[in-house]
């Protein structure tokens, strides 16, 4: 654990240490990530506020629930996101994953004893993750730049606007009345999420040359993901004229008419059809920082 | 007993037909074969760090084509790093992997894992096998795997998690390490990665 530590030290340091180099140093950077050091800064304030607290409690709310109990808290946040899902399913086009989604919902709040047990997806009734800035990204709407939230973490322009504007606007839990009620609740989805996400964050801290950038390539990449439901067309890599590889080398024949059509760097320069389908969202990289996920997850 | 001979009866013949057997066969029976050694070692489950590396080392890295899962990640830098330095990359990339590898196994519990019928044409040397990881209580995880034909057999030269590209990742992350401090100050960042971030269990 120790070294677990040394390693945390280190990786913070290296954060400040980028924080300035990238105030000291423009250009280079990402173009997808022009406020880099702004996201670096809140970057490592979420990574502080995690160690500190969030991260802390999620492990204790995790060895003192047995898993049963842990599973029927995350189905029945679940099964509240699931109308709003149904929702964005409508607005993108997509009827028969709407009336799925509705179908859960009754399915799990009847017979699952109100959203307690995944009753439907046992029944082969697969869950769908949609929110508004996915819905946006599915109208060709660019995602514009990266964009870390404080608390909430990884997100993009298009999406923060998607989440606060609109996602939160319906979103139940948050427009509870009750505020000791919704806050309680609020509070348990958070930690549960943080608690769901706890394994995969520790592979993330072990991959990472660095964690700021590897979190936001995984977001990036996983939301494109999401707007095409799981099966994106490829992307080339990179496209620096003096490539040492030939294309050929880089595309992947299993959707070759897809992928001459999107035929275009990623790296340095992003084509305009990878704008507009370059979301945000961290259950991704459900490392992050657990409150992005939960929130995220819900709308 | 019975399950033992199955068990080395399934690795005989990866092993054997690895040369032309099907991409979509092949990872399925490494998975089966790398889960079935999980959920009968007791010292894996409970995360013992040098019995995962071992597995990954045995049963996975040699369907997985390192040098070009390099390639891809340091992109552009690769022509211009010399031949030792191509091959310290790769080497240190491959441990990076590996462990990252064993990290994600570890969490293995009980999770099904669903392949997609496979889309393949004949002739194709480049595919996608999709897979989905089933949890109870999770939304499923999809892990892909893009693999190449070599003489030596399918090769995978890239996984995806939940639709991020490993590799992929790394690319970002490879040419900023190079813009600030060159090839390198990548590989001693790599080197450093891999000396210092040892496994943390004890």
């Amino acid at each position: 654990m120790t070294v677990m530590r040394a390693i945390r030290t280190s990786c913070a340091a290296a954060l400040l240490a980028g924080l300035l180099s990238a105030c000291a140093t423009t250009g280079g950077g990402s173009t997808r990530d022009p406020l880099e050091p702004l996201n670096r800064a809140i970057f490592g304030f979420n990574e502080t506020f995690d160690q500190v607290l969030l991260k802390p409690v999620a492990e204790g709310y995790r060895a003192v629930l047995p898993e049963m109990v842990r599973t029927g808290v995350t189905n029945f946040f679940s099964n509240i996101e699931d109308v709003w899902i149904a929702a964005n399913n409508l607005l993108q086009g997509k009827p028969e994953n709407a009336l799925q989604d509705v179908m859960r919902v009754a399915i799990n709040t009847v017979i699952g004893l109100g959203g307690l047990i995944d009753v439907a997806s046992d029944a082969g009734l697969e869950k769908h993750n949609e929110d508004f800035g996915q819905t946006l990204g599915r109208w060709g709407i660019g995602s514009g730049p990266y964009i870390v939230l404080p608390f909430l973490g990884a997100s993009t322009l298009r999406d923060g606007i998607g989440l606060f504007g609109v996602d939160y606007a319906v979103e139940p839990v948050w427009n509870l009345d009750h505020i000791p009620t919704r806050n309680t609740l609020y509070a348990g989805r958070v930690v549960n999420s943080r608690a769901n996400a706890l394994d995969a964050a520790r592979v993330i801290e072990e991959a990472a040359l660095d964690k700021y950038r590897f979190v936001r390539d995984a977001h990036l990449q996983r939301r494109r993901s999401l707007i095409y439901d799981g099966d994106p067309p490829r992307e080339r890599e990179p496209e620096d004229s003096s490539s040492a590889l030939p294309a050929a080398q880089f595309t992947a024949s299993s959707t070759p008419g897809q992928a001459a059509a999107e035929a275009s760097g990623n790296e340095t320069v992003v084509p305009k059809s990878d704008m507009n389908v370059l979301v945000a969202d961290p259950a991704a990289a459900g490392a992050t920082t657990g409150i992005a996920q939960s929130v995220h997850q819900i709308p | 007993m019975k399950r033992f001979l199955s068990l080395l009866l399934v690795v005989f013949s990866s092993l054997a037909l690895a040369q032309d057997v099907a991409p979509d066969v092949l990872v399925k029976s490494i998975t089966t074969e790398v889960i079935a050694i999980i959920k009968q070692d007791k010292e894996i489950q409970a995360g013992n760090p040098k019995k995962i590396a071992d597995v990954v080392e045995k049963r996975i890295l040699p369907h997985f084509s390192f040098a070009r899962m390099t390639q891809i990640a340091v992109a552009v830098n690769w022509r211009r790093a010399t031949p030792e330095q191509q091959k310290v990359l790769t080497e240190e990339f491959k441990t990076l992997l590996v462990r990252t590898y064993s990290n994600a196994l570890s969490l293995y519990r009980d999770q099904v894992i669903d392949f997609k019928p496979l889309r393949m044409k004949p002739g194709d040397t480049e595919v996608t096998i999709r897979s989905d990881i089933k949890q109870k209580g999770a939304q499923p995880v999809t892990l892909d795997y893009d693999m190449e034909k070599t003489p030596s057999g399918w090769k995978v030269f890239d996984v995806k998690v939940s639709g991020a590209s490993l590799i992929v990742n790394y690319r970002e992350d490879f040419a900023a390490q190079v813009r600030e401090s060159g090839i390198d100050g990548l590989i001693k960042v790599l080197v450093s990665k891999n000396r210092g971030a040892k496994p943390e269990k004890t």
